[in-house]
């Protein structure tokens, strides 16, 4: 990003770290400093500071301190913060609720990602084929949902989960089929990917869409030449092709599925099957606005951001091999 | 490409801790009294608030007094509220002068310093006009007040009088007569329930316990006490309990539509509800107007009087108001003179804490309840029978835990379940306040 600023190709300095003691550059620089690439550079690395670097080693600070409270702690000054080292580390991580929600968050991924991108691929290759009519119509259709916001989405997938005030268990009476409660215990973690499977087919469809359609299509009339079907294209030539908006789109996801947030929210105060630590960022914002514990809340987060880093960071390793093969060579 | 996934990652997960991150400073602004202001230069304060029709009552301070003007803000009630206030309170500005809190948040505000002490500029004259039990809840039990209640929720029984005479059923002046109750309403017609245990509503559960004698909290000089897995609390765990787990009550939590459709389809009889019930029907049920009843609440018991409290709120003076002389002036006017105070009874229907200028506007009645003309007669009955009942200074965090662990309980209908979920409840609240430093007994 930064590497690419082209400034004057004589400006002495360019590479100080080539002849770090050399003193004729060292003199020219004297001479004629040059302003332009900092000032160029300033307002990206201002932004930077302000508004990532600093919240996040302000986070920090937080999660290594807690409040102290004296006596009853009423009236003002009953209150003080003091270092806690790790404290909230280690709570966090002996909290049975945090780790629960951690496998419930688990589990909502295995269930989630490979559906919505099996779901968007298949969509996507079948926008694809030839032979489907209303192409265009059925893109927008497919999309459409993902510009609902999830907490609208969820709303209105409640409705559609409450027993008495669904059209589908209406539906279910009239024709005498039994209606599950689909808000209970054992069915609300499926409940919940499908809201987030409705909302984000679409936006995955259109990735892999966009990449399917950059495919030169004398591949294909060679395929078809060789005598191969549509099924076989698809395996053999599309998917390959696309896989690197394949892998993006599996790790937007997956940084999706371990924020998830809005929906379990939104659906809670229906159902007594969603607790208040029901996801890891349920309970952040639980110590952080109910409980007014900032400071663990802090501490969750930070350890919430270090593992998607993580897991998304060995996902790429595992994959990109494979995956780049052509880009990097 | 693979830079910008690279990228992507960083921002994504760069994004994730910032939405995490809270900004927070500490450092209230020092106070200053400051001048009651003049109609060339008004005192302009600001009001956060979320009672039905504020605005009208503020707009009538508005236009008799010229010299302090108030702005009224419109917040989310209850928690919504308590986060924002704490949220501008630790920011150090963006706090309005003063602010609508449940009695229940009042040692919360107090303990992060949020509302301040206003006992010096309130008279004795306006604090005589409540009664003990409600400003108990504002002085905390010390010398100082926190803030000039606004209106109670003396708990009563709703039920739908048609239906009970239907079924032949009288109102039940017992839990055991309610349990009975439930049981012939709920086997007349599977569909229908005398009530839920809702698990969404804490204060509702704390209300029923205080009723059974619990005070969940109590103080001495510098240390706490909890109590919430009390003999009482487990009274009223247990028939709930019991009723769940017996399929005679729903389990699902009040307040969702499935639960509002339900008061209007009349498959939900009842309701254990308090004072401030017949707004919530009037908006979620309009069709049933006239149809309702009110009884005190069935007793534990038979021929005791006794009730709890669910809902009610004070106003208090936040500790960022720059102005305070002129927020408990309007303050006072709010909540002890005949004219805000019948206003809130007649475009609120509040019941307000001042029972001493509101009488002649309660006087007439409920409009929702035309079947029953002395609702306010009855209800100010009801109302002297509260038991005492003392909150602490993380209510916060014994009410999201009740959520959770109540929810596990209604969801497993059993009545060992709930009460595990008291003790539950006990513990987290208990290992809560050892945490944050608090001397507890």
């Amino acid at each position: 990003m930064t590497t690419t600023v082209d400034v004057d190709q004589t400006a002495p300095g360019r590479d100080p770290a080539a002849k770090p003691s050399a003193p004729a550059p060292r003199a020219a620089r004297r001479r004629r400093f040059n302003f332009t690439p900092y000032a160029m550079l300033a307002p990206a690395a201002i932004l930077f500071l302000v508004f990532m670097a600093a919240p996040i080693v302000y986070t920090l600070i937080l999660s290594l301190q807690k409040t102290e409270v004296q006596g009853l702690g009423l009236g003002s000054g009953a209150r003080k913060t003091v270092f806690a080292g790790l404290s909230n580390y280690a709570a966090a991580f002996s909290d049975p609720d945090f780790l629960a929600s951690a496998g419930r968050v688990g589990l909502y991924g295995l269930i989630l990602v490979p559906a919505m991108l099996v779901l968007a691929l298949v969509f996507a290759l079948l926008l694809d084929s030839k032979r489907t009519r209303l192409a265009g119509f059925s893109r927008v259709v497919i999309f459409l949902p993902y510009a609902v916001p999830a907490v609208i989405s969820s709303l209105l997938w409640g409705f559609l989960y409450l027993p008495s005030v669904s059209p589908f268990v209406d539906l279910a009476n009239a024709l005498n089929l039994p209606s599950p409660d689909v808000l209970s215990q054992g069915t609300v973690i499926f409940a919940i990917a499908n809201i987030a499977l409705w909302g984000g087919v679409g936006f995955n469809m259109v990735v892999m869409y966009t990449a399917l359609k950059a495919i030169p299509t004398d591949l294909y009339e060679a395929a078809r030449l060789d005598g191969a079907s549509e099924i076989r294209v698809a395996l053999a030539i599309k998917i390959p092709i696309i896989l690197p908006s394949l892998i993006m789109t599996a790790i937007f996801s997956l940084i999706a599925t371990l924020q998830v947030f809005a929906e379990p929210t939104t659906l809670k105060p229906l159902t007594n099957s969603i607790s208040s630590t029901y996801t890891p960022l349920m309970k952040v914002y639980r110590d952080a606005f109910i409980r007014n514990d900032v400071n663990s809340a802090s501490a969750t987060s930070i350890i919430i951001a270090v593992t998607i880093f993580a897991l998304s960071f060995v996902f790429l390793r595992v994959v990109q091999r494979r995956a780049f093969q052509e880009e990097n060579s | 490409m693979r830079r910008t996934i690279r990228a992507a990652i960083g921002a994504g997960v760069l994004a994730a801790a910032l939405v995490m991150t809270g900004c927070s400073s500490s450092g209230s602004s020092s106070s200053n009294d400051g001048s009651l202001g003049t109609a060339d230069k008004p005192v302009k304060l600001t009001f956060w608030g979320w009672a039905p029709n504020m605005d009208k009552v503020v707009d009538t301070w508005n236009s008799t007094h010229k010299n302090i003007q108030v702005t009224y803000v419109k917040t989310d009630a209850g928690d919504p509220a308590v986060t924002k206030l704490l949220t501008a309170i630790k920011a150090g500005s963006g706090a309005p002068d003063l602010m609508q809190a449940e009695y229940q948040k009042i040692p919360t505000l107090v303990s992060a310093d949020a509302i301040i002490d206003i006992k010096k500029d309130v008279s004795d004259t306006t604090t005589s006009k409540f009664s003990d039990g409600v400003l108990s809840s504002v002085t905390l039990g010390s010398d100082a007040l926190y803030g000039i209640p606004q209106d109670s929720g003396p708990m009563m029984f709703y039920y739908r009088a048609d239906i009970f005479k239907k079924l032949g059923l009288s109102v039940p002046t017992t839990w055991a007569e309610y349990a009975d109750a439930a049981k012939k309403v709920h086997e007349a017609d599977p569909k229908n329930y005398l009530g839920t245990f809702s698990s969404a509503d804490a204060g509702e559960f704390a209300g029923l316990t205080q009723q059974a004698g619990a005070s969940w909290w109590g103080s001495d000089k510098d240390s706490w006490s909890v109590d919430i897995d009390s003999a009482a609390t487990k009274k009223v765990a247990s028939f709930w309990g019991g009723l769940v787990e017996d399929g005679v009550i729903d389990n699902q939590p009040q307040y969702t539509p499935e639960w509002n459709k339900g008061l209007a389809a009349g498959t939900q009889v009842g309701w254990v509800s308090a004072v401030w019930a017949p707004g919530v029907l009037a908006g979620n049920a309009p069709k049933t107007a006239g149809k309702w009843k009110m009884a005190p609440l069935p007793q534990w018991t038979a021929g005791e009087q006794a009730t709890g409290n669910w809902g009610g709120s004070a106003v208090a003076v936040t500790s960022q108001s720059k102005n305070v002389k002129a927020a408990v002036q309007f303050n006072t006017w709010l909540n002890t003179s005949k004219t805000a105070v019948s206003q809130m009874v007649t475009d609120g229907g509040l019941y307000p804490a001042d029972t001493v200028d509101s009488k002649e506007a309660l006087a007439t009645g409920n409009g929702f309840f035309k079947n029953q003309p002395d609702f306010y007669t009855q209800a100010a009955k009801i109302a002297e029978t509260v038991k005492p009942f003392t909150y602490g200074p993380n209510v916060n965090v014994a009410y999201s835990a009740f959520n959770d662990q109540f929810g596990k309980a209604a969801q497993a209908k059993s009545q060992q379940a709930f009460l595990d979920a008291a003790a539950q409840m006990q513990k987290i609240t208990v290992a809560d306040l050892k945490n944050s430093g608090f001397t507890v007994k």
